[in-house]
């Protein structure tokens, strides 16, 4: 009895995988590439705990447990790295409104002509490369030739060497982002705000409120879903700032602000060839980023109902 | 009456408010162009702002004498073609397996890639493993890696799910076509618009990748043209700093500071060249891209 069920089943799971052998034929590449280079990389990653030489491989080299961690704790710039890592990225999700803000005013436009060039000269920085941006940031802020420098001079300011001068970082590195993507970042709302019933607009203007208020009452409550998922998911990157601009932004002039966890990693680990150490700070980094997620999910799920899970 | 007229202004504050903002977003893009055609002297002096000053090709002319740029040029427009092409032929095919609903274990694979957005290795054990792989400074390096994103394979399962009728698959089946047949004869060309649109969010991030670049290549035959412009703008900014810091005769001095003054000019027509294909693309693509946002944002 018990072995004629087995055998059954047996059938049943070889006769779907047969009916269906073609789809995981389809299914696989894209499952071998993943599996080689994201899960082979997290088997790696225990080379956090273990003092790593290449002659020993991953297995033979020393298990040391939770040292390159506890050197982390101890680095003497530790907590300027997260001061300056959690600055940066606190910094740019304060910045989230400005999107929503462009969003509104592009949905007030009437006239389709002047909103569509509007549209779609904003999204054109989203496609410029990092590498573009901070070259263009690097020249037009220098100090002798940068054509900021020479309008500030022009309207009576004196010319400033910006990217030196580490209290200035923070603002260069969030401001430029929101000039690359304010427009790229509204789309997402502008498509939510298109949806926003006009019977409800309408019955607020009956009932005498002007457009300002329509906003208010009935637009952004409209769209208050889509900005909560947005926040919770710019909020999984609190510490993940990107390592491109920050690296690419860099000199030693503004290092003291601009020393974030990423670039670190990368100067000790590819640089410097510290290979365990910078694991367990990208480690460390990764679990820190997933933890706020979670958290943050929870709490938004809570307050709104809405969640990315 | 009052009201009326309050709310003309609001109305005329908003398009005030973004024609200036499109000035803003514009400006610096307009601004690279002009600098690239003027005077090397000019730019360099600020007399340059709104108009471009003596035209002259000159900083182009060093441009395209530069044997790396070509190369970066080169590397950057195979690593995008053949690139993309792998992106494709991993992502379209995983999207329309997973977006079937009878496949056997589905949740688990689709566990399976949305963990790696949220883990990874990290950058050293990435390294190293593709030190052991042998992938290091090869020609195919930057194809290899990036070859995989979940996100866009997820857009493209939406894609799938919701914009292709069951019914169509299920008259095929009757008709005894395959599940290879399903997938090439009916859902690839139904799905034309979605793989142009992975198709070119995956052009683009490699096209504008430098951090692949940056720590899988060391050899400058590979670089990215990316990576080459970035060594080309630190280079002549030090070549600036030189010229304050040495003493030098008048007459060498006049030399480098020309050299300089081009050097500097050069570096505008190649933040231009860098992003002209992007540029060229965009207005026609620009649609597309939206809908990719669009197609994204809806939960799968």
């Amino acid at each position: 009895m018990n072995k004629r069920t087995h055998s059954a089943r047996v059938k049943g799971w070889k006769k779907r995988f047969l009916k269906n052998w073609q789809l995981y034929a389809l299914l696989l590449p894209a499952v071998i590439y993943v599996f080689i280079f994201s899960y082979m990389p997290m088997y790696g990653v225990q080379i956090a705990f273990r003092d790593y030489r290449t002659s020993l491989g991953i297995w033979g080299s020393e298990w040391v447990g939770l040292k390159f961690f506890k050197q982390f704790v101890n680095y003497p710039n530790f907590l300027l790295l997260l001061k300056n890592t959690l600055s940066i990225g606190l910094y740019s999700i304060a910045t989230f409104p400005c999107s929503i803000i462009f969003a509104l005013m592009i949905n007030e436009v009437k006239n389709v002509k002047f909103k569509k060039t509007v549209q779609m000269i904003s999204y054109m920085p989203h496609f410029l490369s990092t590498v573009v941006i901070c070259s263009m940031l690097t020249l037009f802020l220098n100090e002798k030739t940068g054509v900021i420098n020479t309008i500030i001079e022009a309207l009576g300011g004196t010319r400033q060497e910006f990217l030196t001068i580490p209290s200035l970082f923070n603002d260069i590195y969030v401001w430029s982002g929101v000039w690359q993507g304010l427009g790229w970042g509204a789309i997402i709302y502008i498509a939510a705000l298109s949806n926003v019933p006009s019977e409800l607009v309408d019955a607020a203007k009956v009932d005498g409120a002007n457009r300002l208020k329509v906003i208010w009452h009935v637009n952004i409550p409209s769209i208050l879903p889509t900005i909560v998922i947005m926040l919770v998911l710019s909020c999984g990157g609190i510490l993940a700032v990107g390592f491109e601009k920050v690296y690419l932004l860099q000199n030693s002039l503004n290092l003291s602000s601009s020393q974030v966890i990423s670039t670190y990693v990368y100067e000790i680990g590819i640089r410097g060839g510290q290979f365990s150490y910078s694991s367990a700070i990208g480690l460390f980094n990764n679990l820190v980023n997933v933890t706020i997620l979670g958290i943050v999910n929870v709490v938004a799920k809570r307050l709104s109902g809405t969640g990315i899970w | 009456m009052y009201k009326i007229k309050s709310e003309k202004i609001f109305t005329g504050l908003i398009y005030v408010v973004l024609a200036l903002l499109t000035l803003i977003m514009l400006y610096p893009l307009y601004f690279t162009v002009i600098a690239s055609i003027s005077e090397p002297y000019d730019v360099v002096s600020g007399n340059v702002i709104l108009w471009p000053k003596g035209f002259t090709l000159d900083s182009y002319i060093q441009v395209f004498r530069n044997s790396e740029i070509w190369a970066g040029y080169r590397n950057s427009i195979v690593n995008t073609i053949v690139g993309t092409t792998l992106n494709l032929v991993l992502t379209i095919p995983a999207a329309y397996a997973l977006s079937k609903k009878d496949l056997w274990g589905r949740g688990v694979f689709t566990t399976f890639f949305v963990i790696t957005m949220y883990f990874s290795g990290g950058l050293l054990p990435t390294y190293l493993l593709v030190r052991d792989l042998d992938l290091l400074n090869k020609p195919y390096t930057l194809i290899m890696l990036g070859g995989f994103s979940v996100y866009n394979m997820v857009v493209a399962r939406t894609y799938f799910q919701s914009s292709i009728p069951k019914s169509l698959y299920e008259a095929a089946e009757i008709d005894g076509c395959s599940r290879f047949g399903q997938f090439f004869r009916i859902a690839m060309p139904l799905a034309k618009p979605i793989i142009a649109v992975i198709a070119l969010y995956y052009a683009v991030g490699r096209w504008n990748d430098f951090t692949t670049s940056l720590v899988y290549i060391s050899d400058s035959d590979y670089f990215s043209l990316q990576q080459v412009l970035r060594n080309i703008l630190m280079e002549s900014q030090s070549a600036l700093a030189n010229i304050d810091a040495s003493n030098v005769t008048a007459e060498q001095m006049v030399y480098f500071m020309r050299r300089a003054y081009l050097a500097e000019a050069m570096k505008y027509a190649i933040i231009f060249i860098a992003s002209l294909p992007m540029l060229l693309f965009y207005p026609f693509v620009q649609k597309y891209f939206v809908k990719g946002v669009m197609i994204g944002s809806i939960k799968g």
